[in-house]
């Protein structure tokens, strides 16, 4: 894992104490709130429906023990006892008070993190697969890249007031399990034909009000002009995005009245410009950064098998548990979606527990998913079954990964002051309408997201099944899409028609997977399926 | 009736106006009419209240009910978490939100 040098520890260190005193100068009456409010957002303290809310950046969403254990314990110290899991890889809390604040972000920094940039019109935190360092099918690792990318762009003078937020994903493997197409920046890393590690650019997709998918601008940039393409992305777009209007001011709507090939062509003229000032890092500097992402000491020679004879065990292994890149090791996934609980949220306890479970049993290492789950990357098979076992008996083994059950929930209204509509109890009730280990088993990969309103931070665009909660005079209503999915074959999910009550919705998609098992041909997941017969035999169902 | 809310600017906690002061229980809340301007300014001055703003209410047979479910979620707290609402022993809140 990266660790802080003393630079990085500086900036944060100094970040708290500017903060300190900013948060002093409020309390005191001598900083108004419009002077304020901008910078409570740059670290991450928002004001939301019941208090204040704060948003921690967990970089490429790679996490140690020791930082684990410092969330856990931050929210026993400050908060009520709990966390939520992001969509962004990051973790929330829901009850803050200004005064403690400072230090939280103090606590913080001592185990190198903070919440810098996780809010206003700047880069965001980077996103990157989840399994980085541990998958099969990846190129390579890339969390250095992610890294290279975090150090350029915080604080980056010139990216700091931007049109608008921007949000940028690193990939390395055709398998994207990072939504990379729906951000900002999608950028995929590859090799060519001599062998030479690359970055394909993706830019101008998004979710939100206007879903885009982003388009490949260039397939191929030398790993060694990764900075300066990155710089020239942004710089068209800090140039010509608009500020005018908060709602089209996202680099998608500019790459899409633009055209993708006149975006390109500026570009591809400002990149020109740029290798000529020699911005770019030395490679030195990715090299010292891949020395923190060393594989760690994996043990030669493990047996590969597993008993499964425990049948929970084994249902747990087949729906949460993947393919690790070494023999003996497998990566495990737990599901924060129990069923009828709040996805993403986890207990102080139970953060606590994932931190000494990752010590005892993965190298340290924990991973957050933008799908609101926790990874354990590298465990030992030997291991599993302990693991499993301790994990069950703090309700952190449901076995639902990528089923109707493992739902992305945004918090809605009942957290969110954006929010037009409750997701989570729509959430829950879906997760315990489809409880039975059956339903699961029979309805297979499943996606199903939930926005509380059109800012998607639920991810509905890309769901198999997506709900959408609007505001209809005053009462919740919630819209049903379908197709969406993130991935290879990115699409955007398409509305189905007239929106439904809270009960509603739970019963429409249940009719839309009776749909799907009337419909289904050999092998075909729900979204095959879809994809085959369209919307007019849902609809059908829906409102016929 | 129109009542003034907004959030406690140390703690960040929801407060409603009683008239002379800010209360954490929206049944304490009362009809400022016209005046909503003028208190808001004043309490935002002497920063006894943060994000401040008037919402529509109903005065009804369990007292004051804001109009719109948004200010409800926030004057209970989250639906989904009824152990964090200021009447964790009342079941029957939750039906007051919705």
């Amino acid at each position: 894992m990266y660790q802080y040098d003393h630079y990085d520890q500086a900036m944060v260190d100094t970040r708290v104490e500017e903060f300190r005193d900013q948060t002093r100068r409020r309390i005191e009456g001598t900083l108004a709130e419009e002077n304020f409010r901008p910078l409570r957002l740059q670290n991450g303290l928002y004001l939301q429906l019941h208090a204040y809310m704060l948003r921690v950046a967990v970089p490429y969403g790679t996490l140690s023990s020791r930082q684990m254990r410092m969330l856990g314990d931050i929210a026993d110290k400050y908060d009520r006892g709990y966390g939520h899991f992001t969509t962004r890889q990051n973790i929330q809390y829901n009850w803050i008070k200004l005064e403690d604040a400072p230090d939280i972000l103090a606590d913080l920094a001592s185990v190198e993190m903070h919440a810098i940039q996780t809010s206003g019109n700047c880069i965001r935190n980077i996103s990157s697969d989840q399994y980085a360092g541990a998958a099969a099918d990846e190129i390579v690792d890339p969390r250095p890249y992610a890294e290279l990318l975090r150090q350029w762009s915080s604080f980056h003078p010139e990216f700091l007031h931007l049109p608008r937020k921007f949000k940028i994903a690193v990939i390395a493997s055709d398998t994207d399990r990072a939504a990379m197409k729906l951000h900002d920046i999608g950028i995929q890393l590859v090799r060519n034909d001599k062998g030479e590690i690359g970055a394909a650019f993706y830019v101008g997709g998004g979710m939100g009000r206007t879903p885009m998918i982003a388009p490949l601008i260039n397939p191929f940039v030398p790993i060694d002009q990764l900075i300066t393409y990155s710089e020239a992305c942004l710089r068209v777009y800090n140039r010509y995005g608009r500020r005018d209007n908060k709602y089209k001011a996202r680099i998608k709507i500019l790459v899409h009245e633009l055209g993708k090939d006149e975006y390109t062509r500026q570009v591809e003229a400002e990149f020109a410009h740029l290798l000529s000032q020699g911005l770019e890092p030395p490679l030195a500097e990715l090299e010292r950064i891949k020395a923190h992402f060393v594989d760690p000491p994996f043990e030669e020679g493990l047996p590969d098998d597993l008993d499964l004879g425990d049948p929970d065990f084994a249902l747990w292994v087949k729906s949460n548990t993947v393919a690790h890149r070494r023999p003996g090791y497998v990566v495990a996934n737990v599901s924060l979606k129990p069923v009828g609980g709040i996805p993403g949220d986890a207990s102080a306890d139970q953060i606590r527990l994932m931190a000494d479970l990752a010590r005892d049993y993965s190298f340290d290492e924990l991973r957050v998913t933008h799908a609101q789950n926790i990874v354990f990357p590298h465990v030992r098979k030997a291991d599993l079954y302990t693991l499993w076992q301790k994990l069950d008996a703090a309700d952190l083994a449901t076995a639902n990964l990528d089923s109707i059950g493992d739902i992305i929930a945004c918090p809605g209204l009942d957290y969110c002051s954006l929010a037009n509509a409750r997701s989570i109890p729509v959430a829950q009730k879906i997760s315990e309408r489809f409880a039975a280990r059956d339903r699961l088993e029979t309805l297979g990969e499943l996606k199903l997201k939930i926005s509380g309103c059109i800012n998607a931070c639920g991810h509905h665009h890309a769901g198999h099944i997506g709900i959408l909660g609007v505001d209809r005079k005053g009462v919740e209503n919630y819209q049903l899409l379908l197709g969406g999915c993130e991935g290879a074959d990115t699409s955007l999910g398409q509305i189905t028609g007239p929106g439904f009550s809270e009960d509603g919705i739970v019963d429409a998609v249940e009719k839309a997977t009776d749909v799907y098992l009337a419909q289904r041909q050999d092998g075909e997941r729900f979204l095959d399926t879809y994809r085959r017969v369209g919307m007019a035999p849902f609809k059908e169902a829906l409102y016929g | 009736m129109k009542i003034l809310t907004g959030n406690d600017l140390r703690t960040g906690a929801v407060i409603w106006w009683d008239g002379s002061g800010w209360s954490l229980h929206v049944e304490d809340a009362v009809d400022v009419g016209e005046h909503a301007a003028e208190i808001l300014a004043r309490e935002e001055a002497a920063r006894h209240v943060n994000a401040s703003y008037a919402v529509d209410a109903q005065m009804t047979a369990e007292g004051v009910r804001p109009a719109h479910i948004k200010e409800r979620i926030r004057a209970l707290g989250p639906t989904v978490r009824p152990d964090l609402t200021l009447k964790p022993a009342d079941p029957s809140a939750l039906n007051w939100v919705i």
